[in-house]
């Protein structure tokens, strides 16, 4: 077992690796150039020649790859040409942020879409499993960013009940903060992201009730259940020992495959609620043509990403005994 | 040999009555078992036997109300020990079942939970029936492990069904449904999934458990050599209805229905050995035609279209299913002609 958590997390490596040079490829190929964005419109092409020797950009594809990964293996992600700091204090300043709202859409999406899945499933062909179905359906042809202005309308504007932008107190602090006697800061963090949460979690609750709905039809209509059953036990036993630990075996996987969606759906996230996260960072900088920081921030993601299947394959093998991991 | 004239006194601990399930087709509901009586005494073993699809398991479904959705008890009456079961409310119904009547079925490998060991499934039952708490539940599921001869129960109990052969996934399934120590028992074709060799010591344990805890036992089967290991009394059935019924002795020796006379005569004999010369092996007797799809049974006796007796009678009327010598019953018209 610690030798599959070892050998997986050495394969980080060769995929960081070949993430590096894939990013690196693409944006050598997009057009546009930081330089010109950096001095303006106005600005003389020796300037912007000058400029881009100065920052190294007329260097031939292959010395400026390797100058990269040399500085990548001492920790160094490179320069922000934009902001003038090292790219991988930025990054920190704002991974945080978007961690928090991947992670808090997650829960949401595994709630809604568990519970909506299950019911539907066990009251099938009912009006709860129609309607069930019907909000799935909405959930999965909303685009997030509409949905979040939607939510946002309504709840913040209209009914002034949530706040509209931005972020409250961190978690980690706020939690302290709720525990040494002022819960109110905790409140005032939940209100900030409830909204971007849900806008953000519609998508994968729709995909998640579904796969549950229709893994939990298969699994009862498996013999084990009507064994169950004839051992007299309660029909809720039933449903949740039984039935849905096997259902949960698929739904696990795609929740793992959600997360990497929710990381990328952030970025509109959060460019609609002011969120402070890296989503946020991203579209400026790629708009920006801002190299450095965009391939830190890909990295960034690549790694969470799979980090985050590394967990949910040992979370599948924890669940069903049958597998054996290595 | 007191014991059974004091059993043949007793009520019996299953008593079903003119039972009658139907399934819900594309064209509506036809029937799978017709007018189904069958009682059960403790320490008493009825084998039910029947080709596939002559609704046999459904019948056993039925005695603990699982059948799928698709099927229903349309009429009839099953009594639990004195006690109306169809009448019973949802909660009534899951205490029944597990504690006074249980399940054995025929494929362990699906019929057990996947992620779940075998210790913990059958724990499961006694907590919920015996209200007794984790630890002891699971001491009690390793002593049900024992008794039906597991190797190794402590470790076994530990295990997932994948990890066990088929024969002790089988007898894990035994001790599942004998761990509340029910008085009747439901098998379903308990030894088909299983090794010829597995299958003996399997059907041994069954017999052996019965006499021990005088359990009333209804044993479905196709097989006519269980049928000969294990039954005191035997139905058979054919096309949803019974067509014979009689002490196991009186099967083998004095069967009356001619479906019946051809199922012994399929059964495979080694040829006999006489130290001089051999006689030949007889030929297997098929019987020719198939059976009838429930859903467009033919007028008449449903076997009559592969029937060698078959007269123009049984072909029009339906024979009645009555008692042709004391204990036997047979449905058929023809039955004086038969031999």
């Amino acid at each position: 077992m610690v030798a599959y958590i070892v050998r997986r997390l050495l394969l980080l490596i060769p995929m960081a690796v070949g993430m590096v040079v894939v990013t690196f490829g693409l944006l050598l190929l997009i057009p546009g150039d930081p330089a010109s964005v950096l001095l303006g419109q106005e600005a003389s092409p020796e300037a912007i020649s000058n400029l881009r020797n100065a920052l190294g950009l007329n260097d031939p594809w292959y010395i400026r790859l390797g100058t990269y990964f040399a500085h990548l293996l001492q920790g160094d992600m490179g320069r922000s040409i934009f902001q003038n700091q090292a790219v991988s204090e930025i990054i920190a300043g704002r991974l945080g942020a978007t961690i928090e709202l991947a992670v808090v859409a997650l829960v949401l999406a595994c709630l809604i879409g568990i519970t909506l899945g299950v019911i539907a499933a066990t009251r099938q062909g009912s009006l709860v499993d129609t309607v069930s179905m019907v909000f799935a359906q909405l959930g999965v042809s909303m685009p997030v960013y509409w949905l979040g202005l939607l939510l946002m309308l309504l709840f913040a504007v209209t009914l002034g009940w949530l706040p509209a932008i931005g972020r409250g107190t961190p978690f980690p602090e706020a939690v302290w903060a709720a525990l040494t006697g002022r819960p109110q800061v905790l409140l005032d963090s939940f209100a900030h992201i409830l909204l971007p949460a849900l806008a953000l979690a519609a998508n994968s609750a729709a995909i998640i009730s579904r796969l549950v709905r229709t893994a939990m039809l298969e699994v009862l209509r498996e013999d084990f259940v009507r064994t169950a059953y004839a051992k007299g036990l309660r029909r809720q036993r039933v449903i949740i020992r039984h039935a849905f630990r096997n259902a949960l075996l698929p739904v696990l996987s795609v929740v793992g495959l959600r997360f990497g969606a929710l990381l990328g759906g952030a970025v509109l996230t959060e460019t609609i609620f002011a969120w402070p996260g890296l989503g946020q960072l991203t579209i400026t900088a790629i708009s920006q043509r801002d190299l450095p920081l965009i391939q830190g921030i890909v990295l960034t993601f690549a790694i969470i990403f799979a980090l985050v299947n590394l967990v949910v394959d040992l979370l599948y093998a924890a669940v069903d005994p049958r597998i054996r991991l290595g | 040999m007191q014991d059974r004239v004091l059993e043949k006194t007793m009520e019996p601990a299953l008593a079903v009555s003119d039972l009658n399930v139907e399934i819900l087709g594309e064209n509506g509901a036809f029937p799978v078992v017709s007018e189904m009586s069958l009682s059960v005494r403790p320490g008493e073993t009825v084998c039910i036997v029947g080709e596939s699809g002559c609704g046999k398991s459904m019948t056993a479904l039925s005695l603990l109300r699982l059948l799928p959705d698709s099927a229903r008890i349309a009429s009839g009456s099953i009594r639990i020990h004195g006690e109306d079961f169809l009448a019973m409310g949802g909660r009534q119904v899951e205490d029944f079942r597990g504690d006074k009547i249980a399940m054995i079925f025929q494929e362990p490998l699906t019929a057990l939970n996947p992620v779940l060991t075998i210790g913990e499934q059958i724990a499961e039952s006694v907590r919920q029936h015996r209200k007794l708490g984790k630890r002891e539940a699971f001491a009690r599921a390793v002593k049900c492990l024992e008794l039906v001869q597991m190797p190794d129960p402590a470790r076994r109990a530990r295990q997932y069904p994948h990890e066990l052969s088929g024969g002790m996934r089988q007898r894990a399934m035994i001790a599942l449904a004998l761990a509340c120590e029910p008085k009747i028992i439901i098998a379903d074709e308990p030894t088909t999934a299983l090794d010829v060799t597995v299958q003996a010591q399997i059907l041994g344990l069954i017999s052996d458990l019965q006499k021990r805890l005088g359990t009333a036992q209804v044993l479905i089967t196709h097989d006519l050599g269980v049928v000969a290991e294990i039954a005191d009394r035997v139905i058979v059935m054919y096309a949803g209805r019974r067509v014979e019924e009689c002490s196991v002795y009186e099967l083998f020796d004095n069967p009356i229905h001619p479906y019946t006379i051809g199922l012994m005569g399929a059964v495979p004999r080694a040829a006999s050995h006489d130290g001089e010369a051999q006689t030949a092996p007889e030929r297997l007797t098929d019987i020719p035609g198939t059976v009838p799809p429930l859903w467009d049974l033919p007028k008449g006796c449903a076997f009559a279209p592969r029937c060698p007796r078959a007269s123009a009678r049984c072909l029009e009327e339906r024979p009645p299913f009555i008692e042709k010598t004391p204990g036997h019953f047979a449905a058929c018209w023809e039955h004086d002609n038969v031999r």
